[in-house]
């Protein structure tokens, strides 16, 4: 097993009875990676990462975390994984420092449980009862949880959802500085955004198999695809075409026009054209 | 292990300040009853209703059912068993499917805490809500209703045991039953039900042998009828004994069915407890 990877994946294979939720997916997470598994609701995220958090059983297939084969977990094993499941476990008649020196109590290495609260922007609600708080801020005290053992890889299942834009931005943050302190991060995300924001590498899940893995900027041959310019001829009507030579065709555009192209542009496919293409639409 | 990125990270090998069992199974002890006395239903439920009930009861009927013993007597032993059952067959059953379904036990299985803490913990909240329970219905009964403490430490060893035998056996039952509820909502559907009919055909509300035999018959497979009877022999005067269906309290047989029913429990437990909901996987 390569010490360098933080997770490792062969021919991972899940079915609910007739319903195969995951589909042969090979997958490597480096240490100190950020890495996004992206993809549509029920294509099979959720299944991958519970199965690499230990909580599901494999049908077939080889899975090794931090070294580990996460269907029999020992505390140990346990005490270097934080997970941020994808629903939140309310415990609805305890303060949030509470609940959060609770936990501290079952990790070795535990950070200190007031520094992670206010971390997590939950300072100013450290002393309220869970019940009370917002759904963002209890995604938050579920972040709070997943980081309180101080893990060397944190799973994240679609941390982000009912957050507002401006604590979306707030998580970000708090991902990023987690990443530049050496944690591996695995996220499951259907924001392409929070994917581009965060991934060092993004992985498009469809239908339970693993579509492609690639640096964000790179997904679908973002780069080395065919560009699409557009303009207008003399009279006015609009033109457009794909080219895998952009540069020359805008070349010979100036030497027709003699000069400016009226209403030249040059895009490549965003990422939401080739996530779009990708898992099929 | 080479932590070539890892800079700040824990490293598995330096197990900091792990908590010891005896400490890991106290805090969650307080942590259980901390939750269950900030939670106003079931602090009523558990520790009014059985006093309401014996308030109620003792108001409504006050005739002899034998020499020297009033039925308020008979029927205060009955609830002392009652409210034992309460604090752990129903407290457990209607609580864990809850917990289970609001994701809590989910989030603790993602945690180093080993398994039997958590148990432990529930046992503990059991164990002391039960004793200030039961002081709690004994010191009412003996104030307004002329209940006499047992006079002998044989007595006060019987009362001990059976508490004991009754409250493991119920303990287990509930852990075992928790695991039908498939919502937190059935969860007292469940359990509400069988518990109401013990009360019913197990001498609680109506002197046992006043019952038809066919209904005797079924309570005595189950714990509440031997718990009652375990407690009667306690508070009613000896000469009870012989009113008794076997002509005696027949302790040993008190002691043979609870025990009997702490392996029945401790077998379904082991076989059926889930950490997670169905539709979890």
């Amino acid at each position: 097993m390569d010490d360098q990877l933080a997770i490792s994946v062969r021919g991972l294979r899940k079915a609910y009875g007739d319903n195969v939720a995951v589909a042969g997916v090979d997958l490597d997470v480096h240490r100190g990676e950020v890495f996004a598994l992206l993809g549509p609701n029920g294509a099979g995220k959720t299944t991958t990462v519970e199965i690499l958090e230990g909580y599901r059983r494999r049908d077939a297939g080889e899975v090794r975390v931090l070294g580990a084969d996460p269907a029999s977990p020992d505390p140990n094993w346990r005490s270097r994984v934080g997970i941020v499941l994808q629903g939140t476990g309310e415990f609805d008649e305890l303060t949030v420092a509470e609940v959060v020196r609770h936990f501290s109590g079952f990790y070795p290495g535990a950070d200190d449980p007031d520094k992670v609260i206010e971390r997590v922007g939950l300072g100013a609600k450290a002393k309220a009862r869970t019940h009370t708080l917002s759904g963002g801020q209890k995604r938050r005290l579920d972040v709070a949880l997943g980081i309180i053992g101080r893990p060397e890889l944190l799973f994240l299942d679609e941390p982000t959802t009912g957050f507002d834009p401006e604590a979306r931005r707030e998580f970000w943050e708090l991902i990023r500085d987690l990443a530049a302190a050496g944690t591996t991060i695995v996220l499951t995300t259907h924001y392409l955004d929070e994917a581009e924001a965060l991934a060092d590498r993004v992985g498009v899940i469809a239908a339970g198999r693993l579509v492609e893995v690639a640096p964000p900027n790179r997904l679908g041959n973002r780069q080395e695809g065919l560009a699409t310019v557009s303009w207008r001829t003399p009279d006015g009507t609009p033109e457009s075409a794909e080219t895998a030579t952009p540069t020359a065709l805008v070349a010979e555009l100036a030497a027709r026009f003699g000069g400016e192209v009226p209403g030249l542009t040059v895009t490549r496919p965003t990422l939401e054209d080739v996530y779009l293409r990708m898992i099929g639409h | 292990m080479t932590t070539t990125t890892k800079p700040a990270a824990p490293v598995a090998a330096a197990p900091a300040r792990r908590l010891g069992a005896g400490a890991l199974a106290l805090r969650q002890g307080r942590l259980e009853i901390t939750q269950f006395l900030r939670s106003r239903e079931s602090v009523v439920f558990t520790m009014g209703f059985p006093i309401i009930m014996i308030l109620i009861f003792a108001a409504i009927f006050n005739d002899e059912i034998a020499p020297g013993v009033s039925y308020t007597q008979y029927f205060i032993t009955g609830m002392i068993a009652t409210g034992l059952m309460t604090v752990s067959f129903q407290n457990l059953g209607i609580w864990i499917p809850i917990e289970r379904d609001r994701g809590v036990l989910k989030r603790y299985r993602g945690t180093p805490m080993p398994k039997w803490v958590w148990f432990a913990g529930k046992v503990l909240m059991v164990v002391a809500i039960g004793i200030a329970e039961t002081a709690l219905l004994l010191a009412v009964s003996v104030a307004l209703f002329d209940l006499k403490l047992p006079d002998t430490a044989a007595k006060w060893a019987t009362f001990g045991w059976v508490a004991v035998l009754g409250v493991t056996a119920c303990t287990l039952c509930g852990i075992a039953i928790s695991s039908l509820a498939r919502t937190a909502r059935s969860g007292s559907a469940v359990v509400t039900p069988v518990a109401l009919v013990l009360q019913f055909i197990s001498g609680v509300f109506f002197v046992f042998t006043s019952l038809p035999t066919w209904m005797q018959q079924v309570a005595a497979l189950f714990p509440l009828k031997w718990m009652c009877q375990g407690l009667r022999s306690v508070f009613l005067p000896d000469s009870f004994g012989g009113q008794e269906p076997g002509g005696s309290f027949e302790l040993g047989k008190v002691a043979l069915v609870l025990a009997a029913w702490c392996v029945i429990g401790l077998v379904l437990c082991l076989t059926t407890f889930r950490w997670t909901t169905k539709r979890d996987g």
